[in-house]
């Protein structure tokens, strides 16, 4: 591991061999700047994801990560100040978040919304039908959807009982989670962004839903997950862990990034942008000149 | 949303007063069984002032759409024009009943048209029969009076119309289920319901009221409970944006009886709904369920009235409003606590959407507590769709018209889920609602 600071740059891997170098790119974000509000929050972020890839994105709370999911996703809090994002040669920030979800970009929700009074079952039915107009394919009656729902809920080992509840509505943390990898089994996204999909999860839970995800990776589909702890990656084995502070992403590494992370906690990712903010503002004057 | 329209019936000169001496004038002579209450209604129209914004209960609900209404009784044989108005109700009631799926089997449908005997060629099930002459005058009103609104100006409206009532008796242990439909056209159009519940006896109520026209529509119920009766009313109201309806619930409790009402209005240009309730000794439950809808310039308005006469009574209620165009909702739930009534338990919850900044929501508790040992909780919320919900649906492939309108209905179905069976699987006011929402999708 280089002990150096790596500078930002506008490779993202500068020191890491890209895995599938002939896959193609799914998803490009370039130097993305967003805030909320009056405030930004990603502040340059750099990130090349190819079919096949599982990313992890890790870092402190307030560090950016849950705010690239949402970027991604096109949530209309957000505003997108710089930078790009391409999403198989499409610009995604053009897209209405239905149409992203619908090309198959897929946010797995942090806090999945409660929704009283709207069928688990409809909604999902809904939103699968949405999907697969989009790819060109017949629409599900409530007979075939209700086939293919008994087939994907095997791969979160839920309850049907859950079907005929509203949407999330008295889930617990668990179920939450079960239910947005359910909705990822049925909406068969190319590139699905879980964010901090273990958080509030049980050992038992953690063990189902990355199970679910696992299953649901293929050569021709990547995730990216945000995520606090190792523990998920022990469960699913990312191929790229990248290190988010400040709004970008500071260091990329493989999976022993993410145990590194484990053993010396977060201060020398705070030396580290430390240092990036010093050089960087010793480097302003000259480029004001 | 329901699209508006404006109404295009010259108004009556001389405002509400003068509409309702032309009403006056219109009325054929006081007859029939109900003879009596009409000269008193009459009478009392005379002589009451019109409702108007200065009167605390009409604050915030202008009635002068009505004065744009045909001042005819849709029952009035004598004039030509009511008479029009008379087959033209018959005709749309018939049309409204078309329209429904058939009853289950078992359950008695009922049409009121204000002017045809609506038991004629019924057969009525085991426990249910008709009040003869000296029962209904010795019940009716009496409901009224208990819980204080015989004098209300829009009773005394039904009073002075009505030419006949529905007044049917649920024998003890009896349980019955009972449809009831109307729909107005134009003119008014009364309808005078009485209900006896006999101890233990249960009554499942679904009605649907409707109009389709230039209208009014009067409706007054009575209802008393005996001991450990049950009453599980579902009122569907779906009017247009040129009708209004007046309609008073009054409900009377024994202890140990147990009332839910579930009221669910949309599309009317003005709709006023009065439940009130009193529990005579205490100790039964009450639960209110109400849903109203504006858009356009519509108002709907619920003024709920819940008096404990006695201890240990129990309150459950949920009232709800989608505001939206340049609507009015308005909500006044009075509690009345007295001081007999100790250990009551009362929970009142007022919901609000606001889908517009030109719609108006004016909600207010109302509690009158001097007994001390109560549990009375109220709470209001006014809110918009919630962004995060929103984004959640869209995050999953839902467009945002769709979106909304899937909350929207979601917002609504607290309410209407707790109709009775019949009057949910009518399936009118989902279907106004899809019907509100595809037209919206429209460009």
């Amino acid at each position: 591991m280089p002990s150096d600071p790596i500078l930002f740059s506008s490779s993202p891997f500068p020191d890491l061999p890209v895995i599938r170098p002939d896959a193609p790119v799914l998803l490009e974000i370039r130097d993305l700047h967003a805030r909320v509000e009056a405030k930004a929050i990603l502040k340059g972020v750099n990130l090349t994801i190819r079919a096949g890839e599982i990313h992890a994105v890790m870092g402190r709370n307030g560090s950016g990560k849950s705010t690239l999911s949402k970027v991604l996703a096109g949530h209309p809090s957000y505003t997108v100040t710089g930078g790009s994002v391409t999403y198989r040669g499409e610009n995604l920030l053009e897209l209405e978040p239905e149409t992203r979800a619908r090309a198959g970009v897929f946010l797995g929700f942090q806090y999945p919304v409660e929704i009283p009074g709207v069928s688990n079952l409809e909604f999902l039915r809904v939103s699968t039908n949405a999907r697969r107009v989009h790819r060109g394919e017949a629409e599900l009656d409530t007979f075939e959807f209700e086939d293919l729902v008994r087939e994907r809920l095997q791969v979160v080992q839920m309850d049907p009982a859950f079907l005929e509840r509203s949407v999330n509505e008295g889930f617990s943390g668990g179920e939450k989670k079960r239910n947005e990898i359910l909705q990822m089994a049925l909406l068969e996204p190319l590139v699905a962004i879980l964010d901090e999909t273990d958080s509030g999860l049980d050992i038992d839970a953690l063990r189902i839903v990355a199970g679910g995800v696992n299953h649901l990776a293929t050569p021709d589909t990547a995730t990216l997950l945000i995520t606090h702890y190792q523990r998920l990656l022990d469960a699913i084995t990312p191929d790229y862990v990248h290190v988010m502070a400040a709004g970008r992403i500071l260091r990329t590494g493989g999976k022993e990034l993410a145990l590194e992370l484990e053993q010396r906690g977060y201060d020398w990712v705070d030396a580290e942008l430390a240092a990036l903010e010093g050089a960087e503002a010793d480097r302003l004057p000259a480029e004001v000149a | 949303m329901v699209a508006s329209a404006t109404a295009q019936v010259p108004a009556a000169s001389g405002g509400l007063e003068g509409w309702t001496r032309q009403l006056l004038e219109c009325l054929p002579a006081a007859a029939g069984p109900l003879a009596a209450v009409q000269e008193r209604g009459r009478a009392a129209l005379v002589a009451l002032p019109v409702p108007s914004s200065r009167q605390e209960d009409w604050r915030f609900t202008d009635l002068s759409l009505l004065t744009g209404l045909e001042p005819a009784a849709a029952g009035a044989p004598a004039q030509t024009a009511a008479q029009t108005s008379a087959q033209a109700v018959a005709q749309t009631s018939a049309q409204a009943v078309d329209a429904l799926p058939p009853a289950a089997p078992g359950v008695v449908r009922l049409l009121l048209d204000g002017r045809n005997d609506p038991l004629a060629g019924v057969a009525l099930p085991p426990g249910l029969s008709a009040l003869g002459p000296a029962e209904l005058a010795q019940a009716l009103g009496h409901t009224l009076a208990a819980t204080g609104c015989e004098q209300h100006w829009p009773v005394e409206l039904n009073h002075a119309a009505s030419e006949q009532v529905l007044a049917l008796r649920v024998a003890s242990r009896h349980r019955v289920t009972l449809e009831l439909v109307s729909a107005a056209g134009a003119g008014l159009l009364p309808l005078r319901l009485l209900l006896i519940l006999e101890e233990k006896a249960e009554l499942d109520l679904s009605q649907l009221v409707q109009a389709h026209g230039a209208g009014l529509t009067s409706l007054v119920l009575e209802a008393h409970l005996a001991r450990s009766a049950r009453l599980h009313h579902g009122l569907v109201a779906l009017g247009v944006p040129q009708a209004a309806l007046l309609a008073h619930l009054a409900l009377e409790q024994e202890p140990e009886s147990a009332v839910t009402l579930v009221s669910a209005t949309a599309g009317w240009g003005l709709a006023r709904l009065e439940p009130r309730v009193r529990q005579v000794d205490g100790g039964a439950r009450t639960t209110l369920r109400g849903l109203q809808l504006v858009d356009g310039r519509q108002i709907a308005d619920t003024h709920s009235h819940v008096l404990f006469s006695g201890p240990e009574g129990e309150l459950d209620q949920l009232h709800k409003a989608v505001a939206d165009g340049a609507g009015r909702s308005v909500f006044n739930g009075a509690v009345r606590v007295p001081r007999p009534a100790q250990r009551t338990n009362a929970a009142q919850l007022s919901r609000s959407l606001l889908l517009s900044d030109r719609a108006r929501i004016d909600t207010k508790p109302e509690l009158e507590i001097v007994a001390d040992d109560v549990k009375c909780a109220h709470g209001a919320t006014v809110s918009c769709l919630q962004t995060d919900e929103l984004f959640y649906l869209q995050s999953r492939g839902l467009a945002a018209s769709q979106a909304s309108d899937l909350l929207q209905r979601a917002f609504c179905e607290e309410v209407l889920r707790e109709l009775p069976a019949a009057a949910r699987s009518w399936g009118s006011f989902q279907a106004m609602l899809s019907a509100a929402g595809s037209a919206e999708d429209r460009p």
